[in-house]
């Protein structure tokens, strides 16, 4: 099973939070990374070494601290660029992948304001058009943050909300895609893999469909970007978001990338410093990308650890990352197959799935799930993990989630597998 | 697990005064909105002031056993109750379950609802036990009665 290019018990020395005991001095069993990952040494001295040597302020400042703090920030966009197969440029900061993909659905309703895309070709400024009439289009197994902001973007420009069903075994389906994105569709929003299914969609497929309807394109890849290869280059998308803290990063660091020509006609989202080109008292004109979108003082030293961390999975591969978490999903599915009292969501073949394994133990709530695996030590996700639309398209109330990263173990999956069996014991459950 | 009392365990199988009933006073939808735990109760109340008697609780919960339990003690404790009575049983059972594992309770004045002592020592599930609980002091409100007996309000604990 294991394979020979991958230690994932070498890998776990460079994480020292995983060394820590939990509950009566427990070893911890961290099976929650979907939510947030740990972070290697070398993202941790990354960020601190910024604090401790070059912390001034970013883009500005006659010095010389602001100009190497301006040089590590920069160093890593074009890290987080290289890792993606994008151009620096291209790459726009946020403080996590929600206010990327808000950033993208406030330009639409920017664009409508006067003179918001004065200068803008009209082919591209017609994109950002929205109105009634107009349609939004996103999947039913949607993250709450690819999902309320573009109910909330039809909200305030009077668009319609579409979204594309799913099918009982946990994928996109493909024909209600079709019927669902229609010439009205202005923008198709979809996840790249489901933070609760696992699944991994046919990104091209879908973007396909909505290229032959004229939409824009948004992909959430929160759920890929850490766990397997992605190339903006191979994917035929507009916009791709994802989140620091889910790439063994910081928190309150998060990226947007998007295609130049649109981030250039795209209007800012915040405003204030650091965006702009000239101020005057009548008026102001912006920075071009991806300064435009960077209001404020950036998340400097979070920016440089999130670079230390796209370094550090470099180095290990990410089509090893790849083979090892879905050998650790195969793992799992094999587990949870032997226990029938256990009902797993989202596509029985490991192949078609990445990062995470969602269930439901058939009569126990999965709060109750959680409470018992963690008093053995073993960190889960319970709840309807910002999806709560799929989960009552599977008529699940919750779910229990066990989720991986880098440093996941077979001795993870086993130990949750052996505290797991202590739940229909616990709550007299016939097996 | 110390959590799991038996008595938890069988209110949450077995629910007492579960379901929605005819008549009631006011109703109250309350969410646990970080894991999805929902309950509907409905209160009737006959008198004024103080001195109202508690005539009914009925509920629809779903959720964990702790707040299905919850709701199930809760019901059990309160029905037949004076809202003064009520006060007295609400605030030894906040009291128990925000106490972070100092506070055993009073079986005196809550019942079996002692057996949810040890919830307060994981404040995540503190939400859980208190639904049905800020679903209740809702409901009262509405009828122009006050749960608390004029101390701070369960919402700020309850809150995701």
């Amino acid at each position: 099973m294991a394979h020979a290019s991958f230690d994932a018990a070498r890998v776990r020395e460079d994480f020292p939070l995983l060394a820590r005991r939990v509950r009566d001095d427990k070893p911890l069993v961290y099976l929650d990374s979907g939510a947030t990952s740990q972070s290697p040494e070398s993202v941790i001295t990354a960020e601190g070494d910024f604090y401790r040597t070059v912390n001034a302020a970013v883009h500005r400042g006659a010095h010389q601290l602001s100009e190497e703090a301006t040089d590590a920030y920069e160093g890593a966009r074009e890290t987080i660029a290289r890792f993606i197969g994008g151009r620096a440029d291209d790459i726009v900061f946020t403080k996590n992948a929600t206010e990327a993909l808000n950033l993208v659905a406030y330009a639409f309703s920017n664009a409508g304001a006067p003179g918001a895309m004065d200068g803008v070709d009209e082919a591209i400024a017609s994109k950002f058009a929205l109105g009634p009439g107009d349609e939004i289009v996103v999947t039913a197994m949607e993250h709450h943050a690819n999902l309320v902001p573009w109910q909330e973007l039809a909200r305030r420009t009077g668009a319609t909300f579409r979204w594309i069903e799913i099918t009982d075994d946990g994928f996109v389906d493909l024909d209600s895609a079709r019927e669902v994105i229609t010439e009205r569709a202005k923008v198709v929003a979809f996840t790249h893999v489901s933070n609760v299914l696992g699944t991994i969609n046919p990104v091209n497929d879908l973007a396909t469909i909505a290229r032959e309807a004229g939409a824009l394109v948004v992909l959430d890849a929160c759920q890929s970007v850490p766990h397997m290869p992605v190339d903006v280059a191979q994917l035929d998308v507009d916009f791709l978001a994802f989140s620091g803290h889910k790439m063994l990063g910081p928190t309150g660091i998060g990226v947007l990338w998007g295609k130049h020509e649109l981030l250039e006609a795209m209007p800012p989202f915040l405003t204030g410093g650091s965006m702009i080109e000239i101020v005057k008292l009548e008026g102001t004109t912006f920075a071009p990308p991806p300064q435009r979108f960077e209001a404020g003082t950036p998340n400097a030293a979070q920016a440089v650890g999130l670079g230390a961390a796209c370094d550090y999975l470099e180095a290990l591969g990410m089509d090893n990352v790849l083979r090892h978490e879905q050998d650790l999903i195969q793992l799992t599915l094999d587990g949870l197959a032997e226990r029938p009292w256990v009902s797993v969501l989202g596509p029985q073949d490991a192949g078609a799935r990445l990062g995470a394994v969602a269930f439901v133990v058939d009569g126990v709530h999965p709060h109750d799930v959680g409470q018992i695996l963690d008093d053995a030590g073993v960190a889960i996700r319970t709840g309807h993990h910002c999806a709560w639309p799929l989960h009552r398209r599977l008529r699940a109330v919750a779910s229990s989630r066990v989720s991986f990263n880098v440093y996941s173990t077979a001795d993870d999956v086993e130990a949750f597998l052996t505290a797991l069996d202590r739940v229909p014991n616990i709550f007299g459950l016939e097996v | 697990m110390d959590l799991y009392q038996e008595l938890i365990l069988e209110h949450s199988k077995r629910p007492q005064h579960a379901g929605l009933r005819e008549p009631f006073g006011a109703e109250s939808h309350h969410v646990n909105t970080s894991c999805g735990d929902e309950i509907t109760l409905r209160v009737d109340v006959e008198g004024e002031g103080d001195d109202a008697v508690i005539k009914d609780v009925s509920y629809d919960s779903i959720g964990c056993s702790i707040s299905v339990a919850s709701a199930s003690m809760l019901a059990e404790n309160l029905i037949g109750l004076t809202l003064r009575e009520a006060q007295e049983v609400f605030g030894a059972t906040r009291t128990m379950l925000t106490s972070k594992g100092q506070a055993a309770g009073d079986e005196e004045v809550i019942g079996d609802a002692i057996a949810l002592a040890g919830v307060s020592k994981y404040p995540a599930r503190v939400k859980c036990a208190l639904l049905s609980w800020s679903a209740l002091q809702d409901s009262l409100g509405k009828l122009g009665l006050d749960l608390t007996g004029g101390a701070a309000s369960t919402t700020e604990e309850t809150k995701a």
